[in-house]
């Protein structure tokens, strides 16, 4: 195993969670600096979420190919992480089945963790056949598997493309792309910042049109409805501006299999623990060296703004120049500066519209974990319950096994909408960052 | 409890599979999978039930997010799914 390595007991220069686009740029640039750097991840392999690839198939990804310099602790969850005088001690559960207890110490920490879907609930959202997009691309880009046979991809977002053209290429039928947004008029002013991306999103746009899978803009899937428990359609209507269902518009798609996702939420449990600052949309506040307001701690790739694979590896490799006490080159930099800009660019042309919250209804389930349906939230937000904590303490919501990942952000709008005014889902303050189990902990604490 | 309909599989990786038992029942595996993926590859889309409504659940977000898809795991309970890799004669069973 590899943290007989010397995980235990060495004192690393650097310690990253996360082997994905950020981290891993940033543990194989440290570790060219001389540095002693391990990197611990929750996947069997390394690349994040981007650079997810078969088992014995390693993609053409500079950084992969140079991980023997690092140690790269595979299978390894990190559920704590604690800041002593001059250092940073992770708390890990090492294999996903036999949970070996693992910590590892580093005087630098930096927080690589990404982000994941952000779903936002409705009719039928819970049924089988219905799965994240990025779960969708992780079944195909992992494991080789596609998820049905007869698929609607459906969010808001540029992701969608790549996850349809995907699916297509598996030998999935692809019905439509339903995009919540109306991006097309913008798009162009986007070109000058980034023409990789731009290529990238035509080439995907090309590849959608020669399969003549319709791209519908303005729409969204309001509904899935399950035959046997399962997804057996789905009901895509048009949307107003404010994400509204125009009445009468709604139609429904025999499918098996619905990708759906409306951008990413930040991974911040870890970020949440040690208590450092956020940014006022929620992500890990950094400054121009990715250095957090915490000493040693740093923090890059989504987990600080969505922006991409590419945003990621170079915020990365900026963390360990700053951890190197090095000067970053100028163009990597300027390279910063020009994929923060079409990121930002990006995010204005896929807004989230408070309307979707009328595509629920009183049985919809908001949280899957604790079968807590809207009309449930609602009644505590009547009864007095005004923060989404005492929402989660009166009715459930939050506090089963996902600890609220895929339900806060709706419970906060649920909230909002009862009581008339913007409530915000609290930032992640748990003690342990993903669930383990009893004996794992007593072995830890041991 | 299983429920089935047919996913399309993809292309091999060229590496000797193996097997798996889902219940009991042996299913193919490509080495590197994860057990949710070769109960997916092999039509199988849910395997458990919720505890109040006892609706079903299977894969949802695929990366260990969600919780959805716990299964039990040569007598491990609670396991990912859609994070073990799977490994020869792992007896994975539903509840
Ligand atoms: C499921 C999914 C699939 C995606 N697929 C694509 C795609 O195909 N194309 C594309 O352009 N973009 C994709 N994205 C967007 C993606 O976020 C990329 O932009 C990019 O991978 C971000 O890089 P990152 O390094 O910030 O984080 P990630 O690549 O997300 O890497 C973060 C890593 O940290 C690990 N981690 C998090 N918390 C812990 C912990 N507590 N302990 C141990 N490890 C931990 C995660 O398991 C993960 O491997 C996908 C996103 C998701 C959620
Ligand atoms: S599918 Fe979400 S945790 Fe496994």
């Amino acid at each position: 195993m590899s943290h007989e390595m010397g995980g235990r007991d060495v004192l690393h220069d650097l310690v990253v969670v996360g082997a994905g686009p950020a981290g891993l740029a940033a543990a194989v640039t440290a570790a060219g600096f001389g540095l002693r750097v391990a990197v611990l991840d929750t996947n069997a392999r390394a690349g994040g979420q981007y650079h997810r690839h078969r088992a014995g198939r390693p993609p053409a990804w500079a950084p992969l190919a140079r991980l023997h310099t690092v140690e790269h602790l595979a299978e390894h969850r990190v559920w704590a992480v604690e800041r002593g005088d001059d250092h940073f001690t992770a708390h890990a559960v090492a294999g996903e089945r036999d949970g070996v207890a693992v910590t590892v110490r580093g005087r630098r920490l930096l927080l690589a963790t990404g982000a994941y879907d952000r779903q936002l609930p409705f009719p039928g959202w819970d049924l089988p056949g219905v799965f994240t997009a990025g779960g969708a691309q992780a079944l195909l880009k992992g494991n080789g598997v596609a998820p049905g046979r007869r698929a609607v991809v459906a969010g808001t977002g540029p992701f969608l493309l790549p996850v349809a053209v995907g699916l297509a290429d598996a030998g999935v039928r692809v019905l439509a792309v339903v995009e919540a947004s109306r991006p097309t008029p913008r798009a162009a002013a986007l070109a000058p910042h980034s023409p990789a991306r731009v290529v990238e999103a035509a080439g995907y746009a090309a590849a959608l049109a020669r399969r003549r899978i319709p791209y519908r803009t303005g729409r969204a899937v309001i509904a899935a409805h399950g035959d046997g428990g399962a997804l057996g359609s789905v009901t895509v209507a048009r949307l107003d501006a404010d994400w509204r269902v125009r009445p009468g518009t709604e139609r429904e798609l025999a499918c098996d299999t619905l990708a759906v996702g409306y951008g990413f939420t930040p991974q911040l449990e870890l970020a949440g623990q040690l208590g450092c600052a956020s940014t006022p949309d929620g992500f890990v506040a950094v400054d121009t060296r990715q250095a957090t307001d915490l000493p040693g701690l740093y923090a890059a790739g989504e987990s600080t703004g969505i922006g991409g694979a590419q945003l990621s590896q170079v915020e990365g490799e900026l963390a360990a120049y700053a951890v190197a006490g090095r000067t970053p080159p100028k163009a990597l930099l300027r390279r910063r500066a020009r994929l923060t800009r079409f990121a930002a660019g990006l995010r204005a042309l896929y807004p989230i519209r408070s309307g979707w919250s009328s595509w629920s209804d009183e049985d919809t389930p908001i949280c899957r974990c604790e079968e807590v349906p809207r009309g449930r939230i609602a009644d505590a937000a009547r009864h007095g319950a005004d923060d989404v904590r005492s929402i989660k303490l009166l009715t459930r919501a939050g506090m089963g096994w996902c600890q609220g990942r895929m339900c806060a952000e709706a419970t906060a709008c649920v909230l909002s909408d009862v009581l008339g005014r913007p409530i915000a889902a609290p930032a992640p303050t748990r003690a342990i960052a993903v669930p383990i189990r009893l004996g794992d902990l007593a072995q830890g604490a041991s | 409890m299983t429920d089935e309909t047919g996913p399309a599989p993809l292309d091999r990786t060229g590496d000797a599979g193996f097997h798996l038992t889902v219940d009991g029942r042996r299913i193919p595996v490509e080495p590197g999978q994860t057990v949710g993926a070769a109960m997916l590859a092999a039509g199988i889309r849910s395997w458990r039930t919720t505890r109040f409504a006892g609706r079903p659940r299977g894969l949802f977000c695929g990366i260990g997010v969600c919780f959805d898809c716990l299964v039990t795991v040569d007598g491990t309970p609670s396991l990912r799914a859609c994070l073990v890799t799977a490994r020869p004669d792992d007896e994975v069973t539903t509840s």
